[in-house]
């Protein structure tokens, strides 16, 4: 087991023994990149000899460092990347210790967000570990004089033909002196001989984490460090009118009470509300002081915010016409001359994120400028950039060491805590432990939109549907940065709306403008959530109109298998960043998943009164998933999951269990939306403070037993941290129809 | 606001934690969570929520599972305190190696509260039914949705 190292040990060490900084890392690595012909060379330590790329490092020991760039808040992402390397590679996984990386534009893409870390790196990383196999094999090959062809990489050494062997810390050094191989010698390993992807492989982190040794946001240690805690308005935006710090300046251990400058709404998804700070020796100082502050704040923009007021505004605004984002045939033709129609409303509310690590971060403004920060950030290289900007100095001067994430969910791409905590490190010249409590965090999130759905169906005397109206209205993530934002953008209306796969003639799709009154951020499947809960809803109503099996009902709704190229459907159609010919939406991946999913879950068996199983089906973020949900509803109305069966295409999973992992922690996650949590505002500000009133699935709500089937695939890999959620909404409220005759069409379910 | 707040003053404490004594200096009412991790610097023990709402802070105290977020250090003399560091002081407990063999976490935060409030489990019931389980496990929340592999961890190391 290699959980002895930590990602701090870089990162601490060079900090607080050599004080060195920036230059430390770089001396522990002992290379430089020279850019133009991408050869590296030896400067330092003679431990670091080998570094194709800024990924691999192979010690002459043997040890083989990788460079885990991407974010670890769950999805084991930091194992399974540097995992793909190790294979294409043919290093020896108990030889490769993993170093995270520092926010650096040299890694590429860091923000590890959107479900799209293996996606993007799988192929990269592999053909980098792939140049640095062929590069050991060919020094081996001038170690023996023989040619490159007859030398196999073979689990940390290379093997000649006749037998003989060289070992990786022995090539190291000589490796480094060959030249780059050209990209025809550079061959990837066949499926067959993967030793690491598609197996089974621990996270890297297990121990220390069950030890409690693994280091998360607030888990570094400083001299001299104070806490900081803010007290924040209520409503984002405005600034403060007056402040009385007398009482909590008398608190013992409060060093400093002062004001954060506001940044007035809409300010973006990075930058902080403001508020006054309270700073202290120590943590229950520092609240016992906000606890004692007088703080009157100005009223803003969106001091009236009503949620439920809203949230009915806008219910009857999808009554009426949108701006159509999709229109196929004639879907008011289609509804006038259907034999039977069906007309739901859907509501959703806000949704906050609660990590069980709150936002919180550690920054030292040093007096030389620079800036050092240790905290749990999905997206390293923005937060060093905008931490740059609100301390006036170059992007250099700022380091950003990435903790392990306690949970992300959207939560933490916005990097405004950390701000926060270099504001205040700044103003108080010692470094700076930056806590959001639990109040913090329910008050001053990044909520997922509140909205309202409105979908008419039409189903002609031949029982075929032949017509598809679904109208949307929620709060743009956009509106949070610029009040043109007046509705959604095509990343929001292609998540469950415009690709919508359903094989019916007169389609029309429409969106109403609704203003963003509150900080409106993305949570695991962003508007996935509420379009997936309407889409699946409606779709098992449909199959009860019909009278026709709902999974039946549902492969008779996707039609035939073929490529749909929403592209031409809707200008606005977005493929997850991706071309549609490299990545296209075909219903026969989604069919295969419903047909496995109804096949596994023992679909229609006999269930005792007050039991149901549910379906939906569902592609976001490029993956397939069908999933059924069994629940059992008490007389009183109390709802148990004793089963839930995921059928998932994802592509080639590289870590399977790590992906049965995600979708297991996804219908728990999607468990607590439906079942558990609502944010309301009024007045624009949260009710709600602690999970005492923002309810979320604890291990007596959450399914008792989660099935992950997943589709055997040789395609490209695709993601798996939000996939898992937005299907198992749907099927768990058709379940419950299923179980009770009561539809679900406002969330959370409440059959009181 | 309550004003006597500012009249209470740091005071020494002699805490037995994972079978040593260690002298700190707080006010009467901070609660044991932040005495481990601010004065004794001991962060394996989590912050969550401030209110006994989550269970990420649970440590024992004299071998029942406690919410170190509101107890108060005055409450803790004499009393033996053990966290996450020390359960596994002679080798991994078995509850630890249960939940490596079933790969239960996720992010980890809180799987440290989750292990402290199993091992308690355990101690008292050490062939637990599931309702005992969710009766134990039920004030200990995970966001990344661990509790499937939880429970089977329980049973693993109930086996064990």
């Amino acid at each position: 087991m290699k959980t002895q190292e930590n990602i701090f040990k870089v990162s601490r060490r060079d900090f607080i023994k050599k004080s060195g900084l920036l230059g430390a890392a770089g001396l522990f690595l002992g290379v430089e990149l020279e850019a133009k012909d991408k050869k590296e060379f030896i400067t330092g330590l003679a431990a670091a000899v080998f570094k194709p790329n800024v990924y691999i490092n192979i010690a002459n020991t043997g040890l083989v460092t990788l460079i885990a760039h991407r974010s670890e808040m769950g999805t084991g992402i930091r194992t399974s990347l540097p995992l793909v390397m190790a294979d294409e590679l043919e290093a020896d996984w108990k030889q490769v210790k993993l170093e995270q990386a520092v926010a650096d534009a040299k890694y590429g893409d860091q923000h590890t967000d959107g479900s799209y870390s293996m996606r993007m790196f799988y192929p990269q990383l592999r053909k980098a570990a792939a140049t640095a196999r062929r590069m050991l094999e060919q020094a081996a090959g001038n170690e023996w004089k023989v040619p490159v062809e007859e030398c196999t990489a073979k689990n940390h050494k290379v093997v000649h033909k006749s037998g003989k062997s060289l070992g990786y810390g022995f090539l190291a050094e000589k490796a480094n002196k060959i030249e780059l191989p050209i990209d025809a010698d550079i061959k990837l390993k066949d499926s067959k001989d993967f030793k690491y992807i598609g197996k089974k492989t621990s996270i890297y982190d297990q121990k220390d984490i069950v030890t409690g040794k693994a280091k998360f946001g607030l888990d570094t240690i400083l001299p001299n460090i104070k806490v900081a805690l803010i007290k924040r308005n209520p409503e984002p935006g405005p600034g403060v009118v007056s402040v009385n710090d007398v009482a909590a300046k008398a608190v013992e251990g409060v060093l400093k009470v002062f004001t954060l400058k506001n940044n007035p709404f809409p300010m973006g998804h990075q930058k902080p509300i403001g508020g006054v700070v309270v700073v202290a020796n120590n943590t229950w100082a520092a609240m016992q002081g906000r606890k004692a502050l007088e703080v009157v704040f100005e009223n803003g923009a969106n001091a009236n915010y009503d949620s439920d007021a809203f949230q009915a505004k806008m219910l009857a605004d999808v009554k009426t016409a949108g701006a159509s984002k999709r229109n196929e045939g004639d879907v008011a033709k289609a509804l006038a001359a259907a034999t039977k129609t069906i007309k739901t409303d859907y509501v959703v509310p806000h949704f906050a994120h609660t990590s069980m690590e709150t936002p919180c971060a550690v920054a030292y403004v040093k007096p030389d400028g620079s800036c050092e920060v240790w905290a749990p950030v999905q997206d390293p290289q923005t937060t060093r950039k905008v931490t740059a900007e609100a301390l006036g100095v170059g992007i250099e001067k700022v380091t950003i060491n990435v903790t392990l994430l306690g949970g992300g969910f959207g939560r933490k791409s916005k990097p405004d805590f950390v701000i926060e905590a270099a504001l205040i490190s700044k103003e108080m010249g010692s470094p700076i432990k930056l806590l959001w409590t639990r109040e913090d965090d329910i008050q001053h999130d990044f909520y997922h939109a509140n909205s309202a759905q409105h979908i008419e169906v039409a189903i002609n005397a031949e029982n075929k549907v032949t017509g598809w109206l679904h109208r949307t209205a929620f709060q743009p993530i956009g509106g949070t940065a610029t009040p043109m934002a007046k509705g959604p953008g095509p990343g929001e209306t292609s998540m469950g709306l415009i690709d919508t796969p359903l094989d019916i003639p007169n389609v029309s799709i429409e969106v109403l403008d609704a203003p963003t009154q509150t900080r409106v951020g993305w949570i695991r499947s962003v508007a996935n959530i509420h379009h997936a809960f309407a889409v699946g809803s409606m779709i098992d109503q449909i199959a009860h109109e019909r009278g026709v099996d709902p999974a039946k009902n549902l492969i008779d709704l996707l039609g035939s298998d073929r490529t749909i190229e929403f592209g031409k459907l809707s200008k606005e159609f977005w493929n997850y960043n991706e071309k549609e010919e490299d990545f296209p939406w075909q219903t026969g991946r989604l069919r295969k998943t419903i047909e496995t999913v109804r096949q596994k879950s023992g679909w229609g068996k006999n269930l005792p009164k007050g039991s149901g199983m549910g379906i939906a089906a569902n592609r976001s973020f490029l993956t397939y998933v069908a999933c059924v949900v069994e629940v059992q509803v008490s007389a009183n109305g109390k709802i148990k999951i004793p089963m839930v069966h995921y059928a998932v295409d994802c592509g080639l999973a590289v870590n399977p269990d790590r992906v049965k992992a995600q979708f297991e922690g996804g219908a728990a996650f999607a468990a607590s939306l439906a079942l558990k949590s609502e944010i309301t505002m009024k007045n624009g500000k949260v009710q709600q403070s602690n999970f005492h009133d923002y309810g979320v699935a604890r291990i007596t709500d959450a399914p008792y037993k989660t099935q992950v089937h997943l589709i055997e695939s040789n395609e490209k890999p695709t993601g798996v941290g939000e996939p898992p959620v937005p299907p198992f909404i749907a099927a768990l409220c058709n379940a419950i129809f299923a179980a009770t005759g009561k539809r679900i069409t406002k969330l959370p379910i409440d059959l009181g | 606001m309550k004003p006597f707040l500012n009249l209470i003053s740091m005071e020494k404490y002699t805490l037995k934690i994972n079978g040593k004594a260690r002298v700190v200096s707080a006010a009467p009412d901070t609660p044991l969570l932040w005495v481990l991790r601010d004065n004794l610097e001991m962060c394996g023990t989590k912050f969550g929520c401030g209110m006994a709402q989550c269970g990420a802070c649970t440590v024992h105290v004299n071998g029942q599972a406690t919410r170190s977020c509101v107890t108060p250090v005055s409450s803790l003399a004499g009393k033996n305190i053990t966290t996450i560091e020390g359960v596994g002081a002679n080798g991994l407990h078995p509850v630890q190696k249960a939940w490596i063999a079933e790969d239960v976490a996720q992010c980890g935060f809180c799987q440290g509260g989750q292990i402290m409030s199993a091992i308690a489990l355990l101690k008292k019931t050490p062939n637990p039914t599931d309702d005992q389980i969710d009766e134990a496990m039920a004030g200990n929340i995970c966001r990344c949705g661990t509790y499937v592999r939880i429970r089977k961890a329980i049973k693993t190391a109930a086996k064990s």
